[in-house]
C-alpha cells in the first residue's frame, strides 16, 4: 500500500460526500414535483409521453397497483429484448459484423439479466451482440431498470413519510421523472465527457490494422499436431460505447460493451475516466440518503444511514487494497525472480488481471465500489484477485448491496436493515419499536424477514444444487480447489444480488447456468421487491405517533453502529460457513504454499 | 390489468425511441463533429497504412522492440475478443506460465528481478502500457539490438512515459506501441523475429 494509493481512495470518497447533498436535494424536488431547471426541456416531453400512452398523471396508486404496473412493464421489456436478440440477424440494421441470432438460452439469460439491473454477461459482446441490440435493448434497459429501482425506492420512502394514506404515487410518473429528469441529462453530459477523454462512439465496422510486428501463433489442432500461423492484422472492435458506458455506470448496471468491461481501453482509457466511472456508480445511491432525510423531514437520519454505508465501504476497500498489494507467496516459493514490490517505477503487488494504468489502488477501489453498489462493472478481473481481495467483492454483495447499493435498490435494501435494527433495539429495551413516528408491527417485521431470507435461499440453494452436478455444474470451472467453490458461489451471489460482476473464469454460457442464473436474477429482483412494496403500503396507512422518551432515536452515532452491526451479523450468520470453505480456505492454503 | 398491458406496450415503444435510438444517435453525432479522432479510437497510421490504435496494445516479442505484457485476449492482443486469463493466484497453470515467461524474460538483465507486470496478463488482454520499471528492464537489450546509446534510448523512453494524471491519479506508464513506432523512426533497424 502506498500513500498515493490511500490519497486517491480518500479523494474519491470526498467527491462522493460533496456531491450527495446537492444531488439528493434535486432528486427530492423531482419526485415532489417541485420546480427544477430541467422543467423547460422535459415538461412538454413528459406531457406528450403521458398523452400517447394514456397515463393519468394525477392518478395515485395503491401498493398493489404500483407493483402490478412495475411487473407488467418489466415483463414487456424483457420480451422485447428477447425478441430483438433472436432476430438481430434478420433486422440487419447496425450489424456491420453480420452477427447471427443469439441462441435461445443465452438470449433468455441476457434479457433477464438486463431487465433486473444485473447485467450478468454469459457472452462475449464483441462477437455476439450487434450495435443495434446493444443500443435498442441493452442500453435501454440500463436506463429503465435503474429508473424502476428509483421509483420503487421513492415509493417506499413515501410509505414512511405519508400517514393514514392508501397510496404511494404513480409508477409511470415516477419512472418517467427518474429517467427524464435524472438519468438522461446526467448521461448526456457524462457520455460527451467520456468521449472527450477517449471512449469511442461510432458505428464503424471493426477496423483492420496491420501489425507493426507480425505475430506467430502456435495452436494445437484436434489431431494433436501443432501448427504455427503468422498473424499480420489486428481486428479492432468499435461501436457506440460512450453513450452506453454513461448509463451503465450512472444506473449501476455494469454490463460492458466489450467483454473486458471497464478494463477495456475503449471503455475506460485513462485514470480520469476511471475516477469518473467510480464516482458515477456511487453518485445517485449516495444522494438518495439525502433524499430519504428530506422526504421524511429528518435530514439527520439520512446522514446516519450515509455514515453506516461509508463505514462499511472503508472496511471493504482497506481489506481489498491490502490483499492486492501483497506478493503472491507461490512466486516466492518457486524461487522465481519476480519483483512484486511497490516503488516509484511500478505499482507491484498482484498484477495478474490488472491494467498498468490503474495499478493496485484503483483496481481494489473499483472492485469495492462496483460490488458495494449493484453495478458489477469491473476494471480488473476479480477471479485473479488474491483470496482475501476476492472475498471483499463477494461479501459486499452478500451483505445485500446496501453499501450505497444500486440505484434505488440500495436504499430500499438498506431500509429493510434499518427496520430490523429498530426492531432489535425495541426488543432490547422491551418496547414496541418505532421508526420515524410509525409503529413497527409484526406484519412489517415479517416482510423484512421475507426479504432477508429469499436472498440467501436463492444464493445457497442454487450453489448447492450446482455443486452436486459434476457434469452440468463443475465442468464449467476454470480453477480447481477452494477457488472453484468461490466461482460458483460468486456466480449465484452476483445473480441474486443483481450485481453482474463475475469470477469470470467460470464458463456460464451453458444451458444450466444460463437458465438457473436467469431464474436467480428474477428472484433476486422481483420476489424481493414485492415484500418491500407490501411493507410500504402498510407503513403508509399507519398513524403518526409522537416521539416519547422510550423512542430509539435514528439519527445518532449509536444508531449508525447498531445498523452496521445488524448488517454484519445477518450477513455473517448466513454466509460465513460457505465463505470459509471458499476464499478463506484458499487464503490459508495459499499461505501454506499450495497450488491446484 | 388490460389497461396496464396496453400502457406498458405503448410506453416501451415511446421510450425506446427516445432512449434507445434518439439518445445514442445524438451523442454519436456530437462526438463525430467535436471529438472525431477520440470517438473513432485514436487510430494510428504509418505511411498511409492503419497500424493500430493508440489505446490498444499489440504483441511485441522481437528483441529490437520493447515487449508488451503477455495477453489472454484470444491468441494474444485480439482486439475483437478482449479478456483476462482468470487464473486464480493458486492456479498451477498460472505459476507454470509465469515460470516459463520469467526464464525467458530474465535473460534481458541477469541478476535483476523481473517487474511483475511484464510476466502477468492484463484484465483486458489489450493493455497498451507497461510500467516504467518494465521499460527500464528492457532498455539495455533494445539499445544493443538497435545500435543506440543507452542514454539516447532512455531519453526516448522518458518522452513516452506518462505521469499520473493531475499528478496523483492512476499510475505512471509507458505506451508500448507509441514507443516502438518512435523507435522505428529513430533507428530503423529491421528487427529479426
Amino acid at each position: 500500500m502506498t500513500a498515493n494509493g490511500w490519497f486517491q481512495i480518500v479523494f474519491f470518497f470526498f467527491l462522493v460526500l460533496f456531491t450527495a447533498k446537492p444531488l439528493g436535494v434535486y432528486i427530492t424536488k423531482v419526485f415532489e414535483r417541485e420546480r427544477t431547471f430541467a422543467d423547460i426541456a422535459f415538461r412538454p416531453l413528459e406531457r406528450n409521453i403521458y398523452r400517447l400512452c394514456g397515463i393519468d398523471e394525477k392518478h395515485e396508486m395503491r401498493w398493489t397497483e404500483y407493483t402490478v404496473a412495475m411487473l407488467v412493464f418489466s415483463l414487456v421489456t424483457l420480451l422485447v429484448t428477447y425478441a430483438v436478440e433472436r432476430l438481430q440477424h434478420a433486422i440487419a440494421l447496425l450489424n456491420p459484423q453480420h452477427l447471427p441470432a443469439v441462441p435461445a438460452d443465452l438470449a433468455w439469460n441476457t434479457a433477464a439479466s438486463f431487465t433486473t439491473n444485473t447485467n450478468w454477461q454469459s457472452y462475449v459482446p464483441e462477437t455476439t451482440m450487434s450495435y443495434l441490440t446493444q443500443m435498442l435493448t441493452l442500453a435501454y434497459h440500463n436506463f429503465f431498470s435503474a429508473a424502476v429501482g428509483l421509483a420503487i425506492a421513492i415509493a417506499f420512502v413515501r410509505g414512511i413519510a405519508r400517514r393514514e394514506s392508501e397510496t404511494l404515487g404513480n409508477f409511470w410518473v415516477d419512472t418517467t421523472r427518474a429517467s427524464l429528469w435524472i438519468l438522461l441529462p446526467g448521461c448526456f453530459v457524462y457520455a460527451l465527457l467520456l468521449v472527450s477523454q477517449g471512449v469511442v462512439q461510432n458505428f464503424r465496422p471493426y477496423d483492420q490494422a496491420t501489425l507493426v510486428q507480425p505475430m506467430s501463433v502456435t495452436s494445437t489442432g484436434a489431431d494433436g499436431k501443432t501448427t504455427t500461423q503468422t498473424m499480420t492484422t489486428q481486428s479492432i472492435a468499435q461501436g457506440p460505447v460512450a453513450s452506453q458506458e454513461a448509463i451503465k455506470m450512472l444506473g449501476t448496471n455494469g454490463g460492458g460493451f466489450f467483454n473486458a468491461n471497464s478494463a477495456h481501453p475503449f471503455e475506460n482509457p485513462t485514470p480520469l475516466t476511471n475516477l469518473l466511472q467510480m464516482l458515477s456508480i456511487f453518485l445517485i445511491p449516495a444522494a438518495l440518503t439525502v433524499t430519504l432525510g428530506r422526504m421524511t423531514k429528518s435530514p439527520a437520519h439520512g446522514w446516519a444511514v450515509f455514515a453506516a454505508m461509508a463505514s462499511l465501504f472503508f472496511i471493504g476497500v482497506a481489506v481489498a487494497y491490502y490483499a492486492e498489494s501483497q506478493p503472491n507467496p507461490l512466486l516466492h516459493s518457486a524461487a522465481l525472480h519476480v519483483d512484486q514490490r511497490a516503488s516509484a517505477m511500478q505499482a507491484g503487488g498482484n498484477m495478474e488481471g490488472k491494467e498498468v494504468r490503474f495499478g493496485i489502488a484503483n483496481s481494489a477501489l473499483f472492485a469495492t465500489v462496483t460490488t458495494d453498489a449493484s453495478c458489477g462493472a469491473v476494471n480488473a478481473m476479480h477471479d485473479s484477485f488474491m483470496p482475501l481481495g476476492g472475498l471483499v467483492p463477494l461479501i459486499n454483495i452478500m451483505l445485500g448491496e446496501v453499501i450505497f447499493g444500486g440505484v434505488g435498490a440500495g436504499l430500499y435494501g438498506m431500509l429493510i436493515f434499518v427496520i430490523l435494527a429498530v426492531f432489535i433495539a425495541g426488543l432490547m429495551v422491551g418496547r414496541t419499536p418505532e421508526y420515524l413516528g410509525k409503529k413497527i408491527e409484526s406484519y412489517d417485521v415479517k416482510m423484512s424477514m421475507l426479504y432477508t431470507l429469499i436472498f440467501p435461499l436463492s444464493i445457497l440453494g442454487f450453489s448447492a444444487a450446482t455443486l452436486m452436478m459434476p457434469r452440468l455444474g463443475l465442468s464449467s470451472l476454470a480453477n480447481a480447489g477452494p477457488h472453484g467453490l468461490s466461482e460458483i458461489l460468486y456466480a449465484y451471489t452476483s445473480a441474486t444480488g443483481n450485481n453482474g460482476s463475475a469470477f469470470a473464469g467460470l464458463n456460464a454460457n451453458t444451458h444450466w447456468y444460463n437458465v438457473s442464473l436467469g431464474v436467480a436474477m428474477l428472484v433476486g429482483r422481483f420476489l424481493m421487491i414485492v415484500p418491500v412494496m407490501a411493507m410500504a403500503g402498510n407503513l403508509a396507512r399507519k398513524k403518526l405517533i409522537p416521539p416519547s422518551p422510550g423512542t430509539f432515536p435514528v439519527h445518532t452515532p449509536l444508531f449508525t453502529v447498531l445498523l452496521v452491526g445488524t448488517i454484519l451479523i445477518v450477513g455473517a450468520l448466513t454466509f460465513f460457513p460457505a465463505v470459509s470453505l471458499g476464499p478463506i480456505l484458499e487464503h490459508l492454503l495459499l499461505q501454506a504454499g499450495k497450488a491446484y | 390489468m388490460r389497461r396496464h398491458i396496453s400502457t406498458a406496450l405503448l410506453y416501451t415503444l415511446v421510450t425506446t425511441l427516445i432512449f434507445g435510438i434518439g439518445y445514442p444517435l445524438v451523442i454519436t453525432g456530437i462526438s463525430q463533429i467535436f471529438f472525431r479522432d477520440k470517438a473513432n479510437g485514436q487510430l494510428l497510421e504509418r505511411n498511409g497504412t492503419l497500424v493500430g490504435s493508440r489505446l490498444i496494445g499489440q504483441a511485441f516479442t522481437a528483441p529490437g522492440y520493447f515487449h508488451s505484457r503477455p495477453s489472454a485476449a484470444g491468441n494474444g492482443y485480439d482486439a475483437a475478443n478482449s479478456g483476462g486469463s482468470n487464473y486464480a493466484p493458486t492456479n498451477q497453470k498460472l505459476i507454470d506460465r509465469i515460470k516459463g515467461d520469467a526464464q525467458t524474460v530474465s535473460q534481458d538483465r541477469q541478476g535483476t528481478d523481473v517487474p511483475v507486470d511484464l510476466i502477468t496478463t492484463s484484465a483486458s488482454g489489450l493493455d497498451p502500457d507497461i510500467t516504467p520499471a518494465s521499460a527500464d528492464f528492457q532498455l539495455a537489450r533494445v539499445a544493443r539490438e538497435r545500435h543506440l546509446a543507452e542514454p539516447e534510448l532512455r531519453k526516448l523512453v522518458e518522452e513516452h512515459t506518462k505521469g499520473r494524471e493531475f499528478g496523483f491519479l492512476g499510475e505512471r506508464r509507458v505506451n508500448v506501441l507509441e514507443l516502438n513506432l518512435a523507435l522505428d523512426q529513430l533507428a530503423p533497424t529491421p528487427p529479426h523475429h
